[in-house]
């Protein structure tokens, strides 16, 4: 497909080898767009049959009343908004969405505050600092299960280490991932801990762009190392932040691997968020149920956009 | 003078180094008691306290590994370099016209992109099971890859046009006077010189698609392709006894991570901002 423009394009520069207009040749180094589309078609073919048509399908999902045998044969009954209210409108909606308020927002804190204070503590160079700052990012790298399941663990009831680290210190043990009242904090726990890596080396790369004559210039006024990242690091950070913060956001709203290994949204629901939510109803369970999973998926992805076009909007804005 | 403000410096950034090494083994303690319980025999899981060190070392859960996870490994890796041609295959190409070719809506595109990463993977997931369910690709290898890539084209493609639009002009108006065609050009200037890229953009698109667990548990679901996610998962939910093979395999499974961090260092630190922030 590529060898017809491309050769045409090698013929044409033979043809007239300097007599290319210096106008033409500032705009494209290889005359006709119909060559830069036959490089992107591709990915457009791509796009359109592995992300627009996956989508479509979730949105025809959520309009149609789809059981297993529906899905099948294809004759699902047209219901319009019906699951989106039966979803507004179910028990569990303010709960997941309390949850994944109190997941997202108390991740994003912590994360945010834990990788801030490692990147101003890495911002100077000592001995070792490079290699204990690429240590940070193993939790980054290591796949999802391997954390989900080592945290289980060390949060098991009767055999965990943390439980037994709060035996030797005088604490009684707690239930973490099987209590209702402390699965979602455990989920939340084992969360900022992924989440730390990213954070510190996007803060850390923004630190690295503020220059030292700034920090010079407060040293000689006398500033402490308190007053300095208030009035200096702080401020300058602050779109570097906003971006980490808006990205972080919209990938923790659509987390669902970590929750569900752990405690698959319970017990009793007690850290379902909307994503383990969709999650569940279309897999979780012996019954699939497509339409209000895509449902409550599909008003996920609104939430995230609306996250996500603040912070495309703000690096649009970093990039002028 | 000096020799005593060198001497305060150095002592200052020798606390920092011991400090330093506290962080990052409190940060790393999960992935030490991976390793620990995994070495731990299964007797003495339920001892309470449990042992901080592997104090009678056994390799029962390592065995359990090969007995039983060498299949999963195999489909994993699989999938893992499947993934990592699709997505260079595609996303090359596409930097090329959107950085140098000046491929018309390429802003659009870059938007686009962005928005596509956004997409909740669980949504996907439900678009995906509802074709791959007309077509028959559930339960195959091929289904697993071509998911899989969607988490890693949208950033391949990015990555490929911020590193070819800082590649010179010159050199391209080089090759095109030399009378090399755009295909020509792409395949020995451009490739080339955007080897890195083209490094990073693998180690992550192999990382992700050996790390997913989304896909994985919707789209095969019978037992005829199980990734090591899965199989991880499996061993979870059927035998809660057996934590030493458990955690065996969770290090086995974090072996990739582990070369990527060893060897490719700091292609995965560029990756990670690429992603974020431009400077």
């Amino acid at each position: 497909m590529t060898t017809t423009p491309t050769r045409r394009t090698a013929h044409a520069a033979k043809e007239a080898p300097m007599q290319a207009p210096k106008r033409s040749a500032q705009r494209t180094i290889h005359g006709s767009p119909w060559i830069a589309a036959a490089f992107a078609a591709p990915l457009m073919i791509y796009l359109i049959a592995f992300y627009a048509y996956p989508l479509i399908r979730s949105i025809d999902l959520s309009v149609h009343d789809y059981n297993i045998r529906a899905f099948v044969q294809g004759d699902a009954e047209f219901v319009g908004l019906a699951n989106y209210i039966d979803v507004v409108q179910s028990n569990l909606f303010p709960q997941a969405l309390w949850n994944t308020f109190l997941f997202v927002g108390v991740s994003i804190v912590f994360q945010y505050a834990i990788g801030l204070a490692l990147a101003v503590f890495f911002r100077h160079n000592f001995r070792l600092s490079s290699l204990l700052r690429a240590l940070f990012l193993v939790p980054w790298l290591l796949p999802l299960i391997v954390s989900a399941s080592t945290w289980a663990w060390m949060m098991n009831s009767d055999s965990g280490i943390i439980n037994s680290f709060l035996g030797a210190v005088g604490l009684d043990p707690v239930n973490w991932i099987t209590s209702p009242d402390t699965a979602l904090l455990s989920v939340i726990i084992a969360n900022i801990w992924l989440g730390i890596p990213f954070n510190l080396v996007i803060l850390y790369s923004g630190l690295q762009n503020i220059p030292d004559e700034v920090y010079e210039a407060a040293a000689l006024d006398g500033a402490g190392a308190w007053k300095t990242f208030w009035r200096i690091t702080f401020p300058l950070l602050r779109p570097v932040s906003a971006i980490t913060i808006l990205l972080g956001l919209v990938y923790t709203l659509k987390v669902v691997d970590i929750v569900w290994i752990m405690t698959k949204g319970g017990p009793a629901n007690s850290s379902l968020t909307l994503a383990v939510w969709s999650y569940r109803e279309a897999f979780g369970t012996g019954q699939p149920a497509f339409s209000p999973a895509s449902a409550i998926g599909n008003l996920l992805i609104v939430i995230a956009l609306v996250f996500g076009l603040f912070y495309i909007r703000l690096q649009r804005r970093e990039e002028h | 003078m000096l020799r005593t403000h060198a001497g305060a410096s150095k002592r200052a950034t020798w606390w920092k180094t011991v400090l330093g090494l506290v962080f990052t083994a409190l940060m790393l303690f999960p992935v030490y008691w991976m390793v620990n319980v995994s070495l731990t025999p299964r007797s003495d899981l339920r001892k309470n306290p449990p042992d901080l060190f592997p104090v009678s070392p056994t390799l029962e859960g390592y065995e359990a590994v090969v007995d039983q996870q060498l299949p999963a490994l195999g489909i994993s890796l699989l999938v893992g370099l499947g993934c990592v041609v699709v997505t260079v295959a595609l996303a090359a190409p596409a930097g090329y016209a959107i950085a140098l070719l000046r491929l018309r809506g390429g802003k659009a595109l870059n938007f686009i992109l962005l928005v596509a990463q956004m997409i909740p993977a669980v949504v996907m997931a439900m678009g995906f099971y509802a074709i791959y369910v007309r077509l028959g690709l559930l339960n195959s290898i091929w289904g697993l890859i071509l998911a899989d890539s969607t988490i890693a084209v949208p950033f391949g493609v990015l990555l490929f046009t911020a590193f070819m639009s800082g590649i010179p002009r010159e050199l391209l108006q080089a090759a095109r006077m030399d009378g090399a065609s755009a295909w020509r050009t792409f395949l020995s200037v451009v490739m080339p010189i955007s080897r890195n890229s083209v490094l990073t953009v693998s180690l992550f698109a192999f990382l992700w698609a050996w790390s997913d667990f989304v896909f994985a548990s919707t789209l095969a679901r019978n037992a005829d392709v199980v990734p090591v996610t899965l199989s991880i998962y499996a061993y979870i939910g059927n035998n809660t006894t057996q934590w030493n093979a458990i955690m065996a395999t969770a290090v086995v499974a974090s072996i990739p991570a582990a070369v990527l961090l060893v060897f490719a260092q700091r292609y995965v630190a560029a990756g990670v901002t690429a992603g974020a922030v431009k400077d």
